[in-house]
């Protein structure tokens, strides 16, 4: 059979060969299956039958087997198990996503302890995730299970399926909509997921296995032996690739007349950060705290998000740490934080406007960064700021969390706060807030809107493009306003890991950039070539 | 406004700790009685509900560990008196230690 090949747009780089697996239709974006209240009530159906059938087989059982049901019948009949589900839930997430999530939770705590006896009630929560899904199933397929390896298919991808799926065994994603600015495929380019976008329609069935080229923005379908063959060669060249960038990572950033450029990483988890050498990098240049907000177990406590910050400090050593403030809203719901159903999520209560909508909320992130200051070199960054008034506002919160902690005697120290640039009332007028002690471009963000394309919208997307001359113009712009007022400038959004922009980038006069941890070598690569006016 | 309240608190002997029979035993037991009863692995907390099964075992308290009660309400004493009395009793199931153990230790 000859193979199929189409072709979309990039979403993150690499290649992957795997078998294919198809989403269902509803597996779309944020799979609406209902209301809040139907998937609620979906949900407590679903763990009454899952239980009423637990009920009957227990009474045939005995002993050990009859101890572990009257535990998972327990269990189940426990309204704390579901709560975190309903949560995420009252936020807009599907029945069997948020069950899904809220279980593999518990069950990674109890597997985490090093005690074999709770390792193994972890396979006994396992047996009642699956029960219930498969209750609330009825006909539907729930969250599918994504066998290890396979490329994924289908409409889009929600941020949940893609942190539900193992890509350490490889795999990919390929998607007949879908954006490359979404959050999905930021998660995948941070973790080296290959993925394709905005593929169009595709053949509902037929094809068992499939190439991605996430380079080249390509599905191939049923390859055969020639573009298997294709594929390996494709594969040596990227592993060589990834050798010589390797290379490249351990040396320093600089332009090709030798003039220094920072490279910092953006790191969304700490978890992200065992696998990289410190060495590669001069800091952190953005931390996504979001991650921290979205376990299922509900907002983060203090303790654990200072344990979060203090992680990433340490690692980092004495090289800058910038933390942003939750960026909850827009394209990143957080159940129990972000306002449901507005109508214009992107221009609504996101970010730093969020955070001082719930100061209770933010006072214990605010102390958390406070208290993780001491271990290491610690920046702090509000997102979303568009007027000074929100860095004063800001400032008098941090004041104030610092100043209960020096009254309680708990240690700690006061970070500067610095904003993250991405609207552009901001970057058309930086001067205005010269009360930051630093600035951040999010380039993202900042091409969304000076665009005025969502990211997240298939038919537009193609506009929304960091190399519209307006973007490289407000870069430039904050970078003189930068060096008028003595403010560091970075830019830690795609375009800073895109060797496409870094020309215009070195031109607006821009020299430090945050970047996906893998992207630094190719980065360091592309800056070589450069000269200081941006010329190759 | 506030109810009295009453405390208590019990070292756990039980050989695996509180883990899921013991757990089963102490929040259904705690559930027959209408008073508010928290329980905690250490004096300052933190509590919580022991009547939720996902709580206490989430807890994971080893053998060794104090348990501290409170509770409030009408039946507060008796409630307390009769979880000290389980924890004290072993949960009552002196014979399954050895299943349990062989489930642990290896």
């Amino acid at each position: 059979m000859p193979a199929i090949e189409l072709t979309g747009r990039a979403a993150a780089p690499g290649l992957a060969l795997g078998a294919l697996y198809r989403l269902a239709e509803r597996a779309g974006p944020r799979r609406v299956a209902g209301t809040p209240e139907e998937e609620a009530a979906a949900l407590t159906t679903a763990i009454a039958s899952a239980s009423a059938a637990l009920i009957a087989i227990m009474a045939e059982a005995e002993g050990e087997g009859a101890d572990i049901l009257e535990f998972q019948v327990a269990m189940l009949a426990d309204d704390e198990l579901a709560a975190p589900a309903l949560a995420a839930i009252g936020a807009g997430i599907d029945a069997a996503s948020a069950w899904r999530a809220a279980l593999d939770e518990a069950i990674a705590g109890y597997r985490d302890g090093g005690d074999a006896y709770f390792a193994a009630r972890a396979s006994d929560l396992e047996d009642i995730r699956d029960r219930v899904l498969a209750a609330l199933d009825d006909g539907e397929a729930g969250e599918p299970i994504v066998p290890p390896g396979a490329i994924l298919v289908g409409r889009d991808v929600t941020p949940s399926l893609f942190l539900s799926v193992d890509w350490k065994a490889g795999g990919a994603i390929a998607l007949s909509e879908g954006s490359p600015s979404s959050h999905v495929a930021m998660l995948a380019r941070a973790r080296g997921v290959p993925m394709v976008v905005g593929l169009g329609s595709l053949p509902t069935s037929g094809a068992a296995e499939a190439i991605v080229d996430g380079d080249g923005g390509r599905l191939i379908l049923d390859p055969d032996a020639r573009a298997k063959s294709a594929f390996a060669r494709g594969a040596a060249g990227a592993a060589d690739r990834a050798v010589v960038e390797a290379e490249a990572a351990r040396l320093p950033g600089r332009l090709a007349d030798g003039s220094p450029v920072r490279v910092l990483i953006n790191v969304a988890e700490p978890e992200e950060l065992d696998a990289i050498d410190p060495a590669i990098c001069d800091g952190i240049g953005l931390v996504r705290t979001e991650f921290l907000f979205h376990s299922p177990g509900g907002l983060p406590d203090e303790e654990t998000q200072f344990r979060a910050y203090r992680r990433m400090l340490e690692w980092a050593g004495e090289r800058p740490v910038t933390i942003r403030t939750v960026d909850a809203g827009g394209d990143k719901p957080v159940p129990g934080l972000t306002i449901d159903g507005e109508s214009n999520p992107f221009l609504g209560t996101r970010g730093v406007r969020l955070s001082l909508l719930r100061p209770e909320i933010f006072r214990i992130q605010l102390r958390a960064l406070a208290r993780a200051a001491p271990h290491g070199n610690l920046k702090v960054m509000l997102p979303m700021v568009t007027v000074p008034g929100e860095i004063e506002a800001a400032t008098r919160l941090l004041d104030a969390a610092v100043a209960e902690l020096a009254a309680e005697g708990i240690s700690h120290m006061r970070p500067p706060l610095g904003i993250m640039v991405e609207v552009p009332a901001v970057a058309v007028v930086p001067d205005l807030y010269a009360d930051a002690a630093f600035f951040s471009i999010g380039s993202n963000d900042l091409t969304q809107y000076a665009t005025a394309a969502a990211r997240d919208i298939a038919a537009v997307a193609p506009l929304c493009d960091a190399g519209h001359p307006a973007v490289a113009a407000l870069v430039a712009n904050v970078v003189r306003a930068g060096e008028r007022l003595g403010r560091e400038v970075s830019l830690c959004g795609d375009m800073g890991g895109d060797p496409r922009h870094l020309p215009a980038l070195v031109a607006a006069g821009l020299r430090a950039v945050s970047v996906a941890p893998r992207l630094v070598g190719r980065v360091k690569q592309a800056l070589a070539a450069i000269g200081p006016d941006g010329a190759a | 406004m506030a109810e009295q309240e009453s405390t208590a608190s019990v070292l756990l002997t039980h050989e695996v700790g509180l883990h899921a029979r013991p757990s089963v035993k102490l929040t259904k037991l705690a559930k027959t009685y209408s008073s508010d009863i928290a329980l905690a692995t250490a004096e300052g907390g933190p509590w919580i509900d022991a009547k939720s099964i996902v709580r206490v075992m989430a807890a994971k308290a080893p053998q060794g560990t104090v348990l501290h009660f409170r509770a409030s309400g009408p039946d507060a004493d008796a409630a307390l008196a009769a979880l000290v009395s389980l924890v004290k009793r072993d949960f009552d199931e002196a014979g399954v230690h050895v299943s349990e153990r062989s489930h642990a230790g290896d």
